[in-house]
Parts: structure tokens; sequence; C-alpha cells
């Protein structure tokens, strides 16, 4: 998880708008099926869970399993009322959460 | 593939438990639609999904079975007292058959997310969405696929 997160995110709305968010992070999501070439079981590593709040409030949570393709990618959507922060967290299985954050204003 | 032998295969790599589940190799974890269907049967505590009000975009052949983009979208209002809370998605091929589970709220605007899955093998894929008011609605598609998930 050497690289940020990439996001896409609008930077402004019109109040009650329904923005279109886009999330990408870089991530193996090894999913513990896998065996290397001495046979063994290459064990699980993916990112579990992916939320995304707003002003603290939760928009959206995706609580993944082993079957997301490796680097999780997620489009999704949120009704902004107010100027305002969005938070962004993905969770590995060691327990490294990794965080991001963008600002919209409305306009 | 099918004429590699086993051994073969490990050298090349291309240990994929579910992949050799589908040769008829064995050692296969494969879940198997009662898997799914109990998993189902536990999100909706034992109701009957309707169909209808959910729409399911997956490719109908997916070359690579390790990327295939899936798009959910429930009809819902996302109003405060009826909106989308949860969308569960189940491949019940897959060596385990849950793949995502999203949770949405009135903020969301829109019960509509898109990911990117990976499929074992050629199968039907299932969602499940649950309202606020307890409703369950479901969709179903097949997709076939090319070249198998292999987890990776």
């Amino acid at each position: 998880m050497a690289q940020a997160p990439r996001l896409k995110v609008p930077e402004q709305a019109k109040k009650g708008d329904i923005v279109e968010i886009k999330t990408l992070i870089l991530h193996v999501m090894e999913s513990g099926q896998r065996k290397d070439k001495d046979g063994k079981t290459i064990p699980r590593k993916i990112i579990n869970k992916f939320t995304c709040t707003f002003n603290g409030k939760p928009v959206f949570t995706a609580n993944m399993e082993p079957a997301i393709a490796a680097n999780p990618y997620f489009k999704f959507f949120a009704k902004v009322e107010e100027s305002g922060t969005f938070k962004f967290s993905w969770t590995d299985d060691d327990g490294t959460v990794t965080t991001a954050e963008r600002k919209i204003a409305i306009t | 593939m099918a004429k590699l032998s086993r051994r073969e295969t490990l050298v090349l790599g291309a240990g994929c438990a579910a992949l050799t589940a589908v040769a008829g190799w064995g050692e296969g974890a494969q879940a198997g639609p009662r898997e799914a269907a109990d998993l189902i049967a536990k999100f909706t505590g034992g109701k009957t999904a309707q169909k209808g009000k959910v729409a399911l975009d997956l490719p109908e052949i997916a070359e690579n079975g390790s990327i295939v983009p899936l798009s959910v979208s429930v009809d819902a209002p996302m109003a405060a007292d009826n909106y989308v809370s949860e969308v569960l998605v189940m491949a019940e091929k897959n060596p385990a058959p849950e793949v995502v589970k999203f949770n949405f709220t009135p903020m969301s605007g829109k019960a509509e997310a898109s990911t990117r899955i990976r499929l074992a093998e050629s199968q039907t894929v299932t969602v499940v969405a649950k309202t606020s008011k307890g409703e369950f609605f479901t969709n179903q598609k097949l997709v076939k696929v090319t070249v198998g998930g292999c987890g990776g």
C-alpha cells in the first residue's frame, strides 16, 4: 500500500445533488485459494472493508470477501445537502487502515 | 488446459483450487448452490426475496474471471423511512460464494454501486437487496467465464 488511493469526487455540487464517487486502492487481494510453486497455500490477505462517511455520517460501506478483484474499485453515490468532508477508509486483514478524505463545497 | 497433468499444472504456477475442481482433479473447495442458498436464507431471515426492482449489470461472457465488472442498482426512494439498507452479492460456484455486501443509507442518494469481482467459473450471480422496511428483492444473471478467476 505504498501508493495513495485514487479518488474521484467532485469539488463542488448544488445542494441536494447526488454526486458520483469513484475509488480505487492498489492491493493484491490475495484470496487464500492460490498456491505457490511448492504447492503451499498463499495465505489470505485482502482488504475486507471499505467505508465512506460524509461529515461523520455513514454513506456507503462494502464488506468484501476474497471474490473482489485485485485493486478494489468502487463507484457509488452520495446526496450532499451541505458543504463538508468525505472520509474514506480501507481496512486490511492485517489490521492496517488506509484513509483518505476529500472536501466538497455547496455552491 | 485439461491435457496438462496435475504436476505440470503446479509447475506452471496455475495452482488454482477453483480451476482444478473444474477439471475434475478434486481438491477444490467449491461451495455450490446449496451453500449460497443457505447464506441467502440467513440474510433474508428465511423470507422469500421477490423478483424485480433490482437491476444487475454483468457481462454475458467474461473472458477473464479475475476481473468481472459488476453494477447493482435498486429502484428505491432512499428516503429516511424507506431505503435500501443492504445488498448482498453471491457467486454460487466460487470457492466461497459470498462476494460482497454493500451497506447504503439515505445519504447514499441512490442504491447503486459498481465494483469488479472474481468468478471461478461460469455460473449464476445472485443479488439480494434488503430495504429498511424488511422487504427483500432479488435478481440473477448467468455469466459465462472463459478463463477462471483462480482467486487471483
